[in-house]
């Protein structure tokens, strides 16, 4: 076993893992943070999206001990109580999911598109940044919509950017 | 995944020494072609090193004509390195051409040259900027580096810490990628040195990443893409699949190395 510290959604965690527990593992499993999915499994689909000190990865393509001292943000860590972030908003409100299996690992890369990206996006943009995010519902064309509304919305919501 | 014990040192001689002291060992680096390998247990190493808290393999710098590129640094701190775009732009949209933003986000230059996998970027990249690999114990010139797919000059236990390019007047790298894995079905990174021209491609070998003598020599004479013109690379040595035959692949070697030099003199 080794021990690892990491901050999850704000919170200082610490346990001991078997050090081939994958990080999207020890979310769902250790800590019951079972928004973040497991898709595809082979580092291609995007619903274990986090991000990991600020930068969207592949959850399931991580060790939980490569966290190791590093601050993890999952789709559970980004509303304020009872209010959606606005990416969140944006994806209610422009349809951008069907069955919703892929929609927090679309979240998390919608949201790290714009603080790449600003918050002023083409269709173009947002389709190529997408490229590490499956879906297989929606035929992508609400969820191009919702990120950019989202990304206009973060605009108008600095202190919820801040936190994330 | 099988069991592994972990280690997770800080420096280069803290791992050199681990490598040399644990048997059946593995460095891990981003982790985006060694993790799914053991997720499939096609690897399975008794010791993970994991790299990633090694500050001396972080870095990238430019001295003159070179520029050094620490080997933990990730594709998207390449792409979007103030430096690198300044001094080699084709290595930067080179680095932004790899996988999507999460794959750049974590993995490595000194992991996928280490890895050499056939379908890679950056052993393009490097035969075509005549990289020097750097390692814990040599330097080694990127034409004695790359030895056929997934084979490198590194030796057991040898950690790759810099990899050393040299600034071109003009350069550009094309890649025509497999619609489903994005991998490159043949990429083509051009060059152009004062001591002559290097035309590398990636993916298209049936012995990996290899540079075309016949290109160079037309390249160094008239860098253009007209100088290319009747020049074909052999089909016998070219990967051939269900994605691409042979004969498909020599020929886009040739499209994409015009479309290359083309990008190249229009950057000027």
């Amino acid at each position: 076993m080794t021990t690892v510290s990491l901050t999850v959604n704000g919170q200082s965690v610490t346990a001991d893992v078997d050090p081939r527990t994958l990080l999207v593992q020890f979310l769902r499993e250790n800590l019951r943070l079972t928004g973040t999915h497991v898709g595809c499994d082979t580092s291609q689909c995007g619903a274990c999206v986090v991000h990991l000190n600020g930068q969207a990865v592949k959850s399931c393509t991580t060790l939980a001990v490569q966290a190791n001292a590093s601050v993890v943000t999952t789709i559970e860590g980004i509303s304020q109580g009872s209010e959606l972030h606005p990416m969140q908003a944006a994806f209610r409100e422009h349809h951008g999911l069907q069955c919703g299996y892929c929609t927090p690992g679309m979240i998390m890369s919608a949201i790290d598109i714009v603080n790449r990206k600003g918050n002023t996006l083409d269709e173009q943009t947002i389709r190529a940044e997408l490229e590490g995010n499956l879906c297989r519902c929606t035929g992508y064309h609400n969820i191009v919509k919702a990120v950019a509304a989202g990304a206009q919305g973060m605009a108008q919501a600095p202190l919820q950017q801040a936190a994330e | 995944m099988y069991a592994f014990e972990y280690h997770r040192p800080t420096s280069v001689k803290e791992a050199a020494n681990l490598a040399g002291q644990a048997e059946d060992i593995k460095f891990l680096a981003g982790g985006h072609t060694l993790l799914p390998t053991m997720k499939l247990r096609l690897a399975g190493p008794a010791n993970l090193i994991d790299l990633g808290q090694i500050a001396e393999l972080r870095g990238i710098e430019r001295s003159g004509d070179t520029i050094t590129i620490g080997a933990m640094m990730k594709h998207a701190e390449v792409a979007n390195s103030a430096e690198v775009k300044e001094a080699i732009p084709a290595l930067a949209e080179m680095a932004e051409l790899i996988g999507d933003p999460h794959v750049r986000n974590r993995g490595t230059i000194g992991g996928s040259i280490a890895n050499n996998d056939p379908s890679a970027d950056y052993p393009a990249a490097c035969l075509a900027l005549n990289a020097t690999i750097i390692t814990n114990q040599r330097k080694i010139a990127t034409d004695d580096f790359f030895q056929g797919i997934f084979t490198t000059a590194l030796e057991e236990g040898e950690i790759i810490t810099q990899v050393s390019f040299k600034v071109p007047s003009q350069a550009a790298y094309t890649k025509f990628r497999n619609p489903a894995s994005r991998y490159a079905l043949v990429g083509v990174f051009v060059a152009q040195h004062a001591d002559g021209a290097r035309v590398a491609v990636t993916g298209a070998g049936s012995n990996g990443v290899f540079r075309v003598p016949e290109m160079e020599q037309a390249l160094s004479g008239n860098f253009a893409p007209e100088a290319l013109d009747g020049i074909a690379v052999a089909e016998d040595e070219m990967n051939n699949d269900i994605h691409a035959d042979a004969a498909y692949r020599a020929h886009l070697v040739g499209v994409m190395a015009r479309r290359a030099v083309q990008a190249a003199v229009a950057r000027g």
